[in-house]
């Protein structure tokens, strides 16, 4: 994780701020109008987002599962647990987790706290102290930076305003599937002007809740502001549920900036199906950086709709698929505006029969004059059995642009191995170093010490790795 | 000077190699004491890279039979980096280009592999800006991506940069003069000439005796169809300079 321990108070735990005692719900499996009702009673909802939850059950079931892209066919809709109240999740002991997640805990010197939580295992586990502190700081600044159903609660109005309006209940499948039931995720407000120098890290107020497999983020930044948002970490998360579908949604105004990054390991039965999406008005810019190692099937193409002149929309994003697991990554960007641009960096490893790729979508809608968006994807494959496809689409719907696409596969060379070995590393040295090297321009955009991590992680995933 | 006759030399003996089958070296006996410097020429296709390969431990190579012993252990039963840490260097003639890390990044891991412990950052960066001022080097290269959009001459510089920071006991130059101007070449000369010493055993190969005006060899062999034809002083390369490699290959078969 991103964060020592020490540094964060973690062992506050043992000072027992949360050790109230709570009644026990845990909705039947399978899905039905009753236990979306249910979902919004326990949260005391108001009447307005329980009505939404119903519509988008309704638009969930009158959708087809999607048939491009990864194979979706082994998901269970039935056979899941749509929620269950993060202090009733505790359901499994430290012995059940299994020994490789166990083992990449201590390769990555993961404290112990944070392990069994990581693992679904231990208690709550708290950052609390910390997290108040820089919401104190924050607070009087007026950003708001609460889980997405205390956003609910405190921030009615402002929730009720964009809440559903990024991407609609009806998008797709799966968006309608977490607007029906949805919990947890983060709700950040930053108000005009404000520059919110540190990052604000999901993992500071993280909690069993966040951690569900249908979060719901939404993200405000006024005019002239600033936000850098990170959720996710290095570590794998070890997760029973099988499904995990996420929806974000930003608002970037009038000469604003966000930056969101993600760093996905989740364990490599999970389905990770997300819909994120940002619209930039004037001369504001969104960045994501997205970065995808664990799960057996990620879809997720976060997109930026430029929609007035002079915004800009970057997505950064790096999938690595091994053995068994299809990373199915790209971005969408749409130009709405005249003098709006975009740029879009892939990079995608493919190892040991894994399979990777870069799915883009660049719109020019008629009057976006003078916008330009230039797309780069790279491919490297480590062997013959492992495989990486590009799917660039583009609809430019108006001739006074500049898009440019640029793709690259390559495969880690007999020749650069002997080089680097040459000099004293090892087989798998080299080959994280080739890794390494290869996402380099993605990962300085990191925090620091994510990026130490990912390299770490690289590592990692190289042991073994050789015939 | 010929004094390291020791068991730390390079000894081969009768080497084999071929490559996809083909017989390229054919018999190789070399003996390369420390504190020497031993230069191999020959014409193209002669078998010198296959040489300079085989010691290193390139796959493609494969030894059909012979032996290469260096301190006193055999060579071709370790792994490349085995080798490197063994103390083997080869200054490539074609050095590959790795994206995304930096000559000083890659350098410190180098020289960490070969070392018990870490080289402390400071250190680290104290004997790299050394080596650079001795190579005359601008120090902004140390932050390039190794080998990525380097001339052809910044490549063979930082060929010798490496040998410079990794102090290996024996040293391998493969062609390094080709497609050096002769400023670079002299610079490229001058660190080699400065690395050498009682402690390093260099084997200069190369096409022309240009370089080794700059590089005197203490011994000079003739490498022609995958056999030594002929080992003397300098003065060997000079003759060759004037006469040509057809002059021995017609002295052999006469």
């Amino acid at each position: 994780m991103a964060v020592k321990s020490a540094d964060i108070g973690l062992d506050s735990y043992k000072f027992g701020f949360h050790d109230d005692i709570k009644p026990v719900y845990k909705s039947p499996k399978g899905l039905s109008a009753d236990i979306v009702r249910e979902i919004s009673r326990q949260k005391d909802e108001p009447e307005w987002m329980l009505e939404f939850r119903l519509e988008s059950l309704r638009q969930f079931e009158s959708k087809p599962m999607p048939t491009w892209g990864a194979d979706l066919s082994r998901i269970d809709f039935d056979d899941i647990y749509y929620y269950i109240r993060p202090q009733d999740r505790q359901a499994r002991s430290w012995d059940d987790v299994p020994d490789d997640i166990k083992n990449t805990f201590d390769r990555l010197g993961i404290p112990e706290a944070e392990r069994k939580f990581l693992a679904g295992v231990g208690a709550q586990y708290d950052s609390e102290v910390v997290y108040h502190s820089i919401r104190e700081d924050l607070e009087r600044e007026g950003v708001v930076f609460l889980d997405m159903d205390s956003g609910l609660r405190e921030h009615p109005e402002i929730v009720r305003e964009y809440f559903g309006t990024i991407i609609p209940n009806g998008d797709n499948k799966f968006a309608a599937l977490n607007s029906a039931v949805w919990s947890g995720g983060s709700f950040v407000y930053v108000p005009a002007g404000v520059k919110v120098e540190v990052p604000l890290q999901a993992y500071f107020r993280i909690n069993a809740e966040n951690m569900g497999q249908f979060e719901r983020t939404l993200i405000v930044v006024e005019p002239g502001a600033y936000v850098h948002y990170v959720e996710g970490c290095t570590a794998p998360i070890y997760a029973t549920d099988s499904l995990h579908s996420a929806v974000v949604e930003i608002v970037v105004k009038e000469g604003a900036r966000c930056r969101y990054t993600t760093i996905q390991n989740w364990s490599t039965d999970v389905f990770n199906l997300v819909t994120k999406r940002a619209v930039a008005y004037r001369d504001a810019t969104m960045e994501w950086i997205d970065g995808n190692l664990g799960s057996k099937v990620t879809m997720k193409y976060p997109s930026v709709y430029l929609m007035e002149p002079g915004a800009h929309g970057e997505v950064l994003s790096i999938a690595f698929a091994s053995q068994g697991q299809h990373q199915d990554a790209g971005a969408k960007m749409v130009h709405a505006a005249p003098d709006t641009s975009s740029i879009i960096t892939s990079k995608s490893i493919s190892k040991d029969g894994g399979r990777a790729g870069y799915r883009g979508h660049v719109s020019v809608l008629p009057g976006a004059e003078r916008s330009k968006s230039n797309v780069v994807c790279d491919a490297l494959l480590f062997d013959d059995e492992s495989r990486s496809d590009t799917y660039p689409y583009m609809d430019i719907e108006e001739s006074n642009t500049a898009v440019q696409h640029e793709a690259t596969v390559s495969k880690i060379g007999e020749q650069q191995l002997f080089y680097l070995m040459s000099r004293g590393l090892t087989e798998e040295q080299a080959m994280a170093m080739v890794v390494s090297g290869f996402i380099e321009p993605i990962v300085r955009e990191l925090p620091m010490e994510y990026a130490v991590e990912m390299n770490r992680l690289i590592e990692l995933q190289m042991e073994g790795s050789i015939g | 000077m010929h004094n390291g006759s020791g068991a730390d030399a390079l000894v081969i003996d009768d080497l084999h190699v071929t490559v996809n089958d083909m017989p390229i070296l054919k018999g190789i006996d070399l003996h390369v004491p420390k504190g020497e410097v031993h230069a191999l020429m020959g014409p193209n296709g002669s078998g010198k890279s296959t040489l300079a390969n085989t010691l290193m431990g390139h796959p493609a190579f494969e030894v059909t039979s012979g032996s290469v012993t260096f301190k006193g252990q055999n060579l071709l039963e370790l792994e490349t980096d085995e080798r490197a840490r063994l103390g083997v260097f080869m200054a490539f003639q074609y050095p590959s280009e790795i994206t995304g890390v930096r000559v000083s990044n890659f350098l410190r891991m180098a020289l960490n592999a070969q070392r018990e412990d870490e080289i402390s950052a400071m250190e680290f960066r104290r004997l790299m800006m050394e080596k650079m001022r001795l190579l005359r080097m601008d120090p902004k290269f140390a932050g390039r991506y190794l080998n990525e959009g380097f001339s052809g001459g910044e490549k063979k510089r930082n060929e010798i940069l490496q040998m410079a920071v990794l102090q290996p006991e024996l040293a391998i130059l493969d062609e390094t003069d080709s497609g050096l101007d002769i400023d670079a070449l002299r610079i490229v000369a001058d660190g080699v000439n400065t690395l050498r010493g009682a402690e390093m055993a260099t084997l200069v190969i190369t096409h022309y005796q240009r370089l080794l005006n700059y590089i005197v060899p203490d011994v000079v062999h003739v490498l022609i169809d995958g056999r030594i034809a002929r080992t003397g002083d300098k003065e060997l390369a000079l003759e060759l300079d004037e006469m040509g490699y057809e002059a021995i290959t017609a002295a052999q078969e006469a």
